[in-house]
């Protein structure tokens, strides 16, 4: 394929009037269902690794699939706050469950990546970066939310005055195939969030299943690419009707709700509110939840050496601000409780990324309820704190004139 | 401003060699960093109260703000204290090591708002270290400037650092004053902690005074308590803040207090734009 997917960023989406926004014709196309194969194959032809849903681990994951029948076809997930089954639907779907563990974060920014090295050099040492080509990733299976969290780190990785070249790679090559999500778990609150669950921009080509197969979108001239090697059909107005009721099911099964007005103001006005007490009594700080929150970037880059000590690979892993060495500094952590680093990251998450990223770092999947051990639920925690606002941040404590000590 | 660090390959550190070392004081020494890359040491240059990112190969890398004269080029101080790994690792190189740089990193003291103005500085011990660039930039073009104070804290007399300059900057026209925790024979200046030297210096325009202080967060949190009791005001009140810094680019979330990640965001910030935040613990 020459043409270069246009969900690249910077946010450059095709403009509205440019033909790839549109289908041919004008009218939903139709993929059908023993064409999702085709489709598949094409993107392998084309030279991408395409990673989708598959069943592993007792749950729903994202890895690399070379077929349809690779999919989690028949199979649907029951998701409540720590809770998270398996279960048949009792039809063949590919796409009916909602969201697993993984996010496509871990594609785009992998839980591992060597950013630097060190090679030995007679007395010293030579310094370079990796430039090696990323794979050429088709995500297959990408919902609302996760595309508005894709958005989410092109902001932090890309946006900033700094751009992570590992990111970027993965980022620019990437081929998105959102699919609109046509149940929702009850962990879900996108509608609050605003990120769906209605897929809308920021990917090459979208698909609703219907039960003989798919109506589809395209998104980008990328998409317009691939999709004019398939055997698409016009729609027909009854199946756009049942994709139109399908997507609709996805609306009204979200039962949760997070009410975001003035979620800035309202939780960096409470950060010494008796609720962060009550959240670190029941949070273990075992960094669940930012493992599997798809807008997560916390990391830590750290030396590797080989055995001889010549070879150094400077690795940087996912790491959490639940962890206590995250804030380590000066012989000792700064969050030095289960208090400080939950308020730490809801704060971070609902509040100040607005600051840092203009926009929410929480698109409302749920994945944080359900993985949490615990089952504790965000949505309530901001309830929490909204139904009892304290009156006003108290001041640092006083401190004696033996601790003001100029060292 | 500067080309060391390429905005899309920010991970790549460039080969310093260690010039010189001078033990400063016990676990403390200043290293003096020239880049191998002739056209490198040339483009590379820093503002005050700027930071690198040291790397020692093996061990990794600690943020080490820039302690040398922003207009001398070629050589870049930096003083550090043996603490973790890294730091630790570098006092046992000899001179002539090659080591890792990336940067310069981070925001600036406000030199360019101090024409016209009186300024105090503010260092509790090491903090001098990050100031001193600003006091050389601020004493190579001392009319520029109204009166100049700076207020030196330390633990003991043995403790004060660099003090064998404190005399030329006192004859290029800035007054130092020094006071010492704990006092020992022979000393004759002043007792008690840096706040308190703070409390008794004479301020002739409070209102149009701008204070930088760079020390341990207490000191600063009492030193600005003292500052604005004075009558400077908040917004003309600068701080230099640490936090545990790994990438220095922004992107890996360790350095963040509140809304600022320090890396990007600061280490210097204005003190109205973080009074809120400094006021809660462990954030």
């Amino acid at each position: 394929m020459s043409s270069k997917p246009s969900s690249e960023f910077p946010f450059s989406p095709p403009a509205p009037d440019s033909p790839a926004n549109h289908n041919p014709d004008g009218t939903s196309l139709f993929l059908p269902r023993d064409d999702l194969n085709t489709l598949i194959g094409k993107l392998t032809a084309d030279g991408y690794q395409v990673v989708g849903p598959r069943l592993e681990q007792e749950a729903i994951i994202y890895g690399e699939i070379s077929g349809a029948d690779d999919l989690p076809i028949g199979w649907t997930d029951l998701q409540e706050a720590g809770k998270y089954r398996l279960q048949p639907r009792g039809d063949q779907a590919f796409f009916g469950y909602t969201v697993g563990p993984h996010s496509w974060k871990k594609f785009l920014f992998p839980p591992v990546a060597v950013v630097a090295t060190a090679e030995r050099d007679g007395t010293g040492w030579k310094l370079d970066t990796p430039d090696a080509e990323p794979p050429k990733y088709a995500f297959l299976g990408v919902r609302a939310c996760e595309l508005a969290a894709i958005k989410v780190q092109d902001r932090v990785f890309l946006g900033g005055p700094y751009t992570d070249p590992i990111y970027q790679k993965r980022r620019n090559a990437a081929f998105i195939i959102a699919v609109n999500c046509t149940q929702a778990a009850s962990t879900c609150f996108c509608t609050s969030m605003n990120t769906g669950p209605r897929c809308t921009a920021g990917f090459d080509l979208a698909l609703t299943e219907i039960s003989d197969g798919f109506l589809l979108e395209i998104g980008s001239a990328a998409g317009n690419a691939v999709a004019s090697g398939l055997s698409l059909q016009p729609a027909s107005d009854e199946q756009s009707g049942r994709g139109e009721s399908a997507r609709q099911q996805a609306v009204s099964q979200i039962s949760k709700h997070m009410d975001t007005t003035d979620i800035r103001d309202l939780l960096m006005g409470n950060l010494q509110h008796p609720r962060w007490d009550d959240v670190a009594n029941r949070c273990l700080s075992c960094t669940n939840c930012t493992m599997v929150c798809p807008t997560c970037f916390c990391s830590s880059v750290k030396d590797v050496s080989d055995l001889t000590g010549d070879h150094i690979d400077r690795e940087r892993r996912w790491d959490s601000c639940f962890n206590m060495d995250f804030s380590y500094m000066n012989g000792a952590p700064v969050r030095n409780s289960i208090h400080s680093r939950y308020r730490q990251w809801m704060t971070h998450k609902l509040a100040s990324w607005h600051d840092q990223f203009g926009s929410s770092g929480c698109v409302g999947c749920g994945r944080c309820i359900t993985w949490c051990p615990t089952g504790i639920d965000l949505t309530e925690e901001v309830a929490a704190i909204r139904s009892s606002p304290s009156s006003g941040r108290s001041e640092r404590p006083p401190i004696s004139d033996a601790e003001v000590s100029a060292t | 401003m500067t080309v060391a660090v390429d905005p899309h390959n920010p991970w790549l550190a460039r080969t310093v060699r260690i010039r010189r070392i001078v033990q400063e004081l016990p676990g403390v020494a200043t290293y003096d960093l020239c880049f191998d890359d002739a056209e490198i040491a040339r483009n590379y240059s820093f503002r005050p109260g700027q930071f690198n990112m040291l790397y020692l190969p093996g061990l990794g890398e600690t943020a080490i703000s820039i302690s040398g004269h922003p207009r001398r080029v070629g050589v870049i101080p930096h003083t550090i204290r043996e603490a973790g790994s890294v730091t630790t690792g570098l006092a046992g190189l000899p001179e002539n090591s090659c080591i890792g740089l990336r940067g310069p990193f981070g925001s600036a003291w406000p030199v360019e708002q101090c024409a016209g103005r009186d300024v105090v500085l503010v260092a509790g011990g090491i903090g001098l270290a990050p100031l001193r660039p600003a006091i050389y930039e601020l004493l190579s073009q001392r009319d520029r400037y109204g009166k100049l104070i700076l207020l030196i804290g330390a633990r003991e007399p043995s403790a004060m650092l660099y003090p064998a300059e404190y005399n030329e900057w006192r004859d290029a026209g800035m007054q130092v004053e020094v006071t010492v925790d704990r006092a020992l024979d022979g000393w004759n200046s002043h007792v008690g902690v840096v706040t308190a030297l703070l409390d008794r210096v004479p301020l002739e325009n409070p209102s149009g005074t701008l204070l930088m202080t760079c020390g341990p967060e207490v000191m600063m949190w009492y030193t600005i308590q003292g500052a604005i009791s004075r009558g400077i005001p908040a917004d003309s009140i600068y701080v230099s803040l640490e936090r545990n810094m790994n990438c220095a680019i922004g992107l890996c979330g360790h350095c963040q207090l509140g809304h600022e990640f320090i890396c990007r965001d600061g280490p210097v910030f204005r003190y109205d734009r973080v009074a809120s935040i400094l006021k809660v613990d462990n954030l």
